[in-house]
């Protein structure tokens, strides 16, 4: 058999990632655009003038802790997988999800202190601009959640491990660059007033 | 040696192992032909739906074309089919001409062009030809047309509502796309051009992720970077254009919907309707062009670039020749589709823009030549001398770059902020982009559809039919588009529905009667193709396992591949795809799953080397190859 067999020469192997990871990569890719295609119109828009002068709400400042305290939690979670500790990753997992429901809750009251402001979401565009910014933000932050929680569910089963890092991996991938996203979008919007 | 490794983490590699042992695949009707997950199916499934749409949206022209070149004629004739649209004077309703425009722009822009184009042979070919089992996710793959389903279904729908479908022009400008009062297409019928619009987007940022994913992921081995085929190189540039501008789209259309539904003021602003204001107060119209812009160039080269590869490869496969200047093809692509987010302003130059700003933008524009310019160059010199076979394909690939200089050429004058205020929304623009975009990218997809035909449905299309096909179709398109640049120049403005007003215009009359009948010629030629295609599909010649003697994977295959592609393990890759009419070879083309230890006859120095290195490497661990 061996006499039959042609020796040829080996090609190399080609890189090549986690197909599913690196497509989550390139959806935060398509998000980051939307997003900073808004903010790219907002500063277009206001450079011409017209423009209504406001505050942004303080809790914005406190939400923007409650996501960075969310990454660690987050992170916690992804080292206790990591090492295979799961009744530590329930819990990091859940605490994450709560504090995105509390992120979620103080975008809520930061809306309720514009409109008590007088900016509405229908007026001069300074105003429509950060309701639809960070409205769309947390819609992304919703859609994270659902995702954490599929994540958790799975943990339950006891699918989440070291062997099986992938899912977890891609979570904590997008709730960090939700984080992130937002740290963007409140500098951003507290810089250009 | 005998086991495969494909170095795919554990979790997503089981689907290979099913492969290997077990190949066929026994679904029932509907998980094999509608909600398939194979990519051949849904390249098939993005192919017809595609030709339906090219078939609508010709057909809205040649009737918008009936009232340009002949204004006084009675079209009747027509009720059967528009009903109401046709006025009691035998007219074409003014405001459905509008809608007849614009939606031949959506259409073939997106729906043909983009949908039509880039889904049909980016979900064909990239597996097939980077050497892959399927896309890197099947129900993603699947998912994407069956949005891009559901979009269709929706434009489709506008057409029979009583307010007729979207008609601001395909750009959809505000104020007229945003105020439902300002025409009857700016009601539900640009509602549901953006909802359409909307689930188009989610499906191209679906498909776009999956490409872009499996060219870089799912590779076989030896493929590197440097011998994939122009064709996938074009698809992958193609797939991060569409996912970093489709977005832009996306939040463009979004404002545009808050502003039409929700009372937000981003683009409009100090509106008077008889006589009395608008709430709206504080947007700007211009920016909804910046954002749309921002999509709108980079689409120009989502429609363009993989007619382009599709052309690389068969010209090189039909003139027996390698492709001249391989790396100059990869790196103008890759600058093309840099300076294509960085020159969309030159839409705008007569937005009341700064004249400094619209120089820059000139600059940028112009630079574009040079790659194109390469790309025409290495066309060119790929023919010269060589073998060439006039195949169906061969010659609308070579019609393409004659679409694309000629096209192309007017660009530089239209891209001269200057100029173009002279020019700017005449017919020249219209000759233009359809020459250089339009038909260039057209010629790409029937090019493509003739070369991969035998590897789509495993026998071959007529080539006499194919000939005649083209020979109408070329001619038909230059005398089509040609005069439009007479008309351009001398000021005809694009879209009005009629110029029999003004006394200049009269002396043209007999001009826009030619085009008329050109275009309608041409359509007509367009039934050739289809009963050709739909004739061969059944009753074509069987197609050899490699009809044009081409060297990349996909020929490597059996007449009808199943899902999965390969029925054993996948070749490896040893060489780049254009080894055609090598010295010393025994055929005039080397397939890639040759090793050079085989072709110790035609191997140049350099190649010999290679071996050695390679050999080295044999049974052991292989060193992995950097990204570079």
């Amino acid at each position: 058999m061996v006499s039959e067999m042609k020796i040829v020469e080996e090609p190399r192997k080609t890189l090549s990632m986690h197909p599913r990871k690196f497509g989550m990569w390139l959806f935060l890719g398509s998000v980051l655009m939307l997003f900073a295609s808004w903010t790219s119109a907002y500063i277009v828009r206001r450079a011409e003038g017209n423009w209504l002068y406001f505050e942004l709400p303080n809790i914005f400042r406190w939400t923007s802790l409650v996501i960075l305290a969310s990454s660690i939690t987050m992170q916690m979670a992804y080292r206790s997988a990591r090492r295979n500790q799961l009744s530590q990753l329930k819990n990091w997992m859940m605490a994450t999800a709560i504090l995105g429901l509390v992120f979620l809750a103080g975008q809520w009251m930061g809306w309720a202190d514009l409109v008590r402001n007088s900016v509405y979401f229908i007026g001069n565009p300074a105003g429509s601009f950060v309701y639809v910014i960070t409205g769309f933000h947390g819609l992304h932050l919703i859609s994270a959640i659902i995702y954490v929680l599929i994540v958790l569910k799975s943990s339950f089963k006891g699918k989440i491990g070291p062997a099986n890092m992938a899912p977890i991996e891609m979570c904590a991938t997008y709730w960090h660059f939700l984080g992130a996203l937002w740290i963007y979008l409140f500098v951003f919007l507290t810089i250009n007033r | 040696m005998a086991t495969i490794d494909t170095h795919i983490p554990a979790d997503v590699q089981h689907g290979d192992h099913e492969h290997d042992h077990e190949h066929e695949h026994h679904g029932n009707f509907w998980t094999n032909y509608i909600f398939s997950q194979d990519h051949k199916v849904i390249a098939k499934q993005f192919l017809i739906t595609g030709m339906a749409w090219a078939l609508i949206g010709g057909t809205l022209s040649v009737i918008f074309r009936l009232q340009l070149g002949f204004p006084d004629a009675n079209l009747e004739w027509l009720r059967p089919l528009l009903g109401g649209w046709i006025t009691d004077q035998g007219k074409i309703d003014t405001e459905f001409y509008l809608a007849l425009v614009t939606m031949h722009g959506t259409i073939m822009v997106f729906f043909v062009l983009t949908a039509g184009l880039s889904g049909t042979f980016s979900n064909f070919l990239i597996p097939l030809q980077v050497g892959a089992r399927d896309m890197a996710s099947g129900f993603m793959n699947m998912l994407s047309y069956w949005f891009f389903f559901l979009s269709s279904a929706v434009m489709f729908t506008s057409f029979f509502i009583s307010t007729g479908p979207a008609s601001g022009g395909w750009t959809a400008y505000p104020p007229l796309s945003a105020l439902p009062q300002a025409m009857d297409g700016s009601g539900l019928g640009m509602t549901l051009w953006l909802v359409a619009m909307a689930l188009f987007i989610v499906s191209t940022l679906l498909g776009g992720i999956n490409y872009i994913t499996t060219v870089i992921n799912m590779r076989t081995q030896g493929m590197s970077f440097t011998r994939l085929p122009l064709t996938i190189w074009a698809f992958f540039f193609t797939a991060i254009i569409g996912l970093l501008s489709f977005p832009v789209l996306f939040g463009a259309a979004l404002l545009l919907i808050f502003d039409r539904s929700f009372g937000t003021s981003f683009y409009l602003s100090d509106i008077f309707i008889g006589g009395e204001a608008l709430p709206h107060v504080g947007g700007s119209p211009i920016l909804f062009q910046h954002l749309f812009w921002f999509l709108g160039h980079p689409e120009v080269y989502i429609v363009l670039l993989p007619a382009l590869g599709i052309t690389s490869e068969i010209i090189a496969t039909n003139s027996r020749k390698p492709i001249f200047g391989y790396k100059a093809m990869v790196g103008s692509m890759l600058f093309i589709a840099i300076l294509s987010f960085v020159v969309w302003a030159h839409h705008m130059f007569v937005t009341g823009m700064n004249p400094f700003l619209g120089s820059i933008f000139t600059l940028l524009t112009l630079i574009i030549a040079v790659p194109s310019a390469v790309k025409i160059f290495n066309y060119v010199t790929t023919l010269w001398q060589g073998n060439i076979r006039f195949t169906s394909a061969m010659l609308f690939s070579i019609g393409l770059v004659s679409f694309f200089l000629t096209g192309g050429i007017t660009g530089l004058f239209l891209g001269n902020s200057a100029v173009d205020i002279q020019l700017h929304d005449t017919y020249f623009v219209v000759a233009h982009f359809h020459l250089v975009m339009g038909s260039a990218s057209f010629f790409g997809m029937i090019a493509g559809i003739y070369h991969w035909f035998p590897k789509m449905f495993g026998r071959m299309m007529d080539e006499r039919l194919g000939s005649i096909h083209f020979w109408v179709t070329f001619l038909g398109v230059y005398f089509v588009f040609f005069p439009m640049h007479y008309i351009g120049i001398a000021g005809f403005p694009r879209r009005y529905y009629s110029w029999t007003n003004f006394e200049t215009f009269s002396s043209f009359a007999d001009l826009n009667m030619l085009v008329s009948i050109a275009a309608i010629i041409t359509l007509s030629a367009q039934f050739i193709f289809l009963f050709n295609f739909f004739y061969s599909i059944f009753r074509g010649k069987l197609a050899p396992a490699n009809p044009w003697g081409a060297t990349t994977l996909e020929w490597t295959t059996p007449r009808h591949p199943k899902h999965g592609n390969w029925p054993g393990e996948i070749p490896h890759v040893y060489r780049w795809p254009y080894d055609y009419s090598k010295p010393g070879a025994k055929e005039d083309y080397i397939p890639q799953t040759i090793p050079y230890s085989e072709t110790p006859e035609s191997n140049l120095p350099h190649e010999n080397e290679l071996i050695k290195l390679e050999m080295e490497g044999t049974g052991a661990i292989v060193v992995d190859e950097k990204k570079h």
